[in-house]
């Protein structure tokens, strides 16, 4: 019997939801610690950790996300492990998300102006307490903006994980559309669902990156 | 457990992948162009357009930015019959990366369109230049020489993104890689060779953006 397309389908794509939100909070921790050590590597006095740092992210940034799912995927298997789509989804997520945010948060440390760290240098603080102290708390404002921004791919590309036989929002929805035969409404509902996590994001980004525009753009631009 | 690579039984297998790259290549080429001249179209049209236009185009841009190419291209193959609007996995391809790319390049040339200083704009009107002359000399070229860099990105996104029609089984490369798995039981040898393939895809078009950019500037001279 086909099944149609009501509140009890609608409900469970809406509870399957919850695994898109995990994953893109599990990508997103594991890609923040990934990213800013990425950052600081990028930003460093040290030649090799800086080539380091550009390599991996160039090298991440060119390798499509479903790749880096698929060889996370079958790489754990291979080396003895089960495969498990929940680590190999962290894993993958994690890397993907290291590479841009490490690219957008360098971008944010290496906008904080030069005086700053010349200045915190002339006070005596070292190294470590110049980022800490100086550069950290004033990049963190620019990089808001291009993070939250991010999020939103991050939200989105977790429907990759239900290529490798993650239960979440997109593989709900076909699981849906297997028994109901219904693809549009099936997977307009899971599109809006999407949508009402994904558009306060791009809405927040965009007005958080107007007010910083403005207040930066006002000193320098008069 | 200790296991060894064999690379072999996956290279023998070259010219396949080379056809499921150049399928790629192919794909995201042609949905590079047509989602350019649709986000170019677009961008005037939320810029200089009626109300209703520029109503539309913020639509289409949001609907499709907060939502996962995935999906789209689901709705496309799998949505579309039920409409009478059969497409082969190839044409579903298309139509999906197209209509995905243009509503990024619709973001990013707009930005480019507000980077042209207004003066500018009114300077031409003031020489008596017809419109189609100002739209094009005096906004299209300085913004799309703003925002080439944004486009070449997002181009390359595209092409990375293109991985995921393997999906609805349009045979580029990563399906070929796919098939190649379930014959050799090598998968991670097997998408080991496809990521190479597509970072040298990627750093090809890398290059030829930056090589296209440049000569561009060179023959408009910089501002």
């Amino acid at each position: 019997m086909i099944r149609s397309f009501g509140q009890a389908e609608f409900l469970y794509l809406l509870a399957a939801a919850r695994w898109t939100v995990a994953l893109s909070l599990i990508g997103f921790a594991g890609g923040a610690a990934l990213g800013l050590v990425l950052a600081v590597m990028r930003t460093s006095a040290s030649k090799w950790l800086r080539g380091l740092a550009v390599a991996w992210i160039a090298l991440f940034q060119c390798v499509p996300l479903l790749m880096l799912l698929f060889l996370v995927f079958f790489g754990l298997a291979l080396y003895g492990r089960d495969q498990n789509p929940y680590i190999a989804v962290t894993i993958a997520l994690s890397l993907y998300a290291g590479a841009y945010l490490g690219e957008i948060w360098r971008g944010a440390i290496q906008a904080v102006p030069k005086g700053q760290t010349e200045g915190a240098k002339a006070l005596g603080l070292h190294r470590g307490q110049t980022m800490r102290l100086v550069v950290l708390p004033q990049a963190v404002r620019l990089a808001i903006p291009p993070t939250v921004g991010f999020l939103v791919q991050l939200v989105k590309n977790t429907s990759l994980a239900s290529i490798i036989g993650f239960a979440e929002l997109t593989q709900a929805s076909q699981f849906v559309n297997n028994l109901t035969f219904r693809p549009i409404p099936v997977y307009l509902t899971a599109a809006a669902i999407y949508f009402a996590l994904c558009f306060p994001l791009t809405w927040s980004a965009g007005r958080l990156e107007r007010r910083l525009l403005s207040r930066v753009g006002g000193a320098t631009r008069g | 457990m200790k296991t060894t690579l064999q690379f072999g039984p996956v290279l023998a297998a070259w010219d396949r992948l080379l056809e499921g790259a150049w399928l790629t290549l192919q794909l995201s080429l042609a949905c590079m162009a047509a989602g350019f001249a649709i986000g170019t179209l677009c961008a005037f049209a939320a810029t200089f357009g009626r109300t209703t236009a520029a109503r539309l185009v913020r639509v289409y841009v949001e609907a499709i930015r907060n939502t996962p190419f995935l999906i789209q291209l689901f709705l496309i193959f799998f949505g579309l019959p039920s409409l009478g609007v059969a497409l082969d996995p190839v044409s579903a391809a298309l139509v999906g990366m197209s209509v995905n790319c243009g509503a990024y390049v619709t973001e990013i040339v707009r930005a480019g369109i507000l980077s042209v200083p207004q003066g500018q704009v009114e300077a031409a009107r003031a020489l008596a230049l017809r419109t189609s002359l100002v739209i094009r000399h005096v906004v299209l070229v300085p913004a799309l020489r703003q925002a080439a860099p944004a486009l070449g990105g997002q181009f390359i996104l595209v092409m990375l993104g293109s991985s995921v029609v393997s999906t609805i089984s349009a045979e580029e490369l990563t399906a070929r890689g796919h098939i190649l798995e379930t014959e050799t039981f090598r998968p991670f040898e097997v998408y080991i060779v496809v990521a190479l393939i597509y970072v040298a895809l990627a750093f090809g078009l890398k290059l030829l953006f930056a090589g296209l950019e440049h000569a561009a500037l060179a023959r408009g001279g910089r501002r």
